[in-house]
């Protein structure tokens, strides 16, 4: 084991471009400090998702952090999206270095 | 005779629906719509340049006019007959508020193909067709008070991608006249059909997927699907005998009434208005009333638009 390690909690969230801003904006309001956005494809209980345009485009957005931010996030997040959007969220635990950063 | 760019369309619906494994990148469908939005923006500009442009506010009027009411006829028509919940009646009223960029390119083709004129500011009217239904949908599924963020909105809505594209290559046209854009005209003029036919092969490939969900759908929806079109259509003839332009501009505004939006409204009610069915609204106007128009309205809207001009 690497000294140093410390625990964190890996947010991620898999659901639909079109509301990634609005997803953003709320990470940023809830003080997260930095995330990673990518593009995503996939099949799930809305059908498949497969990003041939904008309208079927999916993205994945991964935020590390501490577990009590995580859980206030997921709770937000379902409170906000979850009826309406196609949407997986789930948290993990993590061994990270560098902890003052997340 | 089918013009050459619909071939491209059926080509890639019958390639679509065989499960072929042809797929365009979704950087060229993108790179395709920003230059046949520039193309449309510059061509109307370069139109614009050599007329006054005051005697266009009324007109601009009366487009915005003629697309509140398309919404609020189809509001009405989905919640009567349709018996569709009140978000899902909003937000596919607004589809058909609103208009699609591509089936006026298509028109637009059309035209040019056969040498028929048409005024320039059709490219404005397309820009301005674009927001009120939006505005007026979000209203009809919400109220006007409650809890909607009308900034984010507004912004989503003018500065979305396509009004600012098309803006922009309006002011450009506009500000490079005839003369100016000479050296630009390669790109954006002579292979314009080229792009609109890669655009529509990508669209067939698109409707080809709503089609099973059509099939869940039943026989109101794909009759709006018909009838509206055709209903917003006589509409559109109508305020542009009001307007009192060519027969080459009847056709045009007729084929722009008739049209429905398919990435500008989705998007945008996506977001304001979650809890209705994107499928439905989506089906409806891809599977239904975009091929529909491209196919048969723009001929039969060219044919009224001469008989009624005939007449007045």
């Amino acid at each position: 084991m690497l000294a140093n390690m410390e625990k964190r909690t890996l947010l991620t969230v898999i659901t639909e471009a079109v509301i990634e801003q609005s997803l953003l904006r709320d990470l940023e309001k809830h003080g997260v400090r930095g995330y990673t956005v990518s593009d995503a494809r996939g099949r799930g209980s809305r059908g498949i998702r497969d990003a041939a345009w904008d309208e079927v485009a999916n993205i994945r957005i991964e935020v590390i952090c501490q577990r009590a931010q995580a859980e206030l996030l997921l709770a937000h997040i379902r409170d906000q999206y979850y009826t309406d959007y196609a949407m997986v969220a789930f948290m993990v635990e993590i061994d990270i270095l560098r902890g003052e950063k997340f | 005779m089918i013009d050459v760019v619909v071939l491209f369309f059926l080509f890639g619906l019958l390639a679509g629906l065989a499960r072929s494994e042809l797929k365009l990148p979704a950087a060229l469908y993108e790179s395709l719509s920003l230059i046949l939005l520039l193309a449309i923006g510059l061509k109307g500009g370069e139109g614009l340049a050599k007329q006054a442009l005051s005697p266009l506010l009324p007109q601009l009027g009366a487009v915005i006019v003629l697309g509140v009411l398309q919404t609020l006829i189809a509001f009405a028509i989905l919640i009567k007959l349709g018996r569709l919940g009140r978000s899902d009646a909003a937000a596919t009223a607004a589809h058909y508020g609103s208009v699609s960029v591509a089936t006026f390119a298509v028109g637009a083709n059309w035209l040019m193909t056969r040498g028929i004129d048409f005024e320039p500011q059709l490219a404005i009217f397309l820009t301005v067709m674009e927001v009120p239904a939006l505005i007026v949908g979000i209203m009809l599924a919400r109220g006007v008070s409650k809890d909607t963020d009308w900034r984010a909105l507004a912004h989503e809505s003018f500065l979305g991608k396509g009004v600012t594209l098309l803006m922009g290559g309006m002011a450009i046209g506009w500000i490079a006249g005839p003369e100016g854009l000479t050296p630009i005209k390669g790109l954006f003029y002579d292979l314009f059909k080229g792009a609109l036919a890669l655009f529509l092969l990508e669209m067939g490939l698109i409707v080809s997927r709503q089609i099973g969900e059509l099939r869940k759908r039943g026989a109101f929806i794909i009759s709006f699907g018909l009838l509206m079109p055709l209903f917003s259509g006589l509409l559109g003839l109508g305020c542009a005998l009001l307007l009192d332009l060519s027969v080459g501009g009847m056709t045009l505004l007729a084929t722009l009434a008739a049209s429905a939006s398919y990435i500008a409204v989705p998007a945008t009610m996506r977001l304001a208005v979650p809890e209705a069915n994107p499928a439905l609204s989506l089906s409806a106007v891809l599977g239904i009333t975009f091929p529909f128009n491209i196919m048969a309205g723009i001929p039969l809207y060219h044919y009224l638009a001469v008989q009624l001009a005939g007449a007045f």
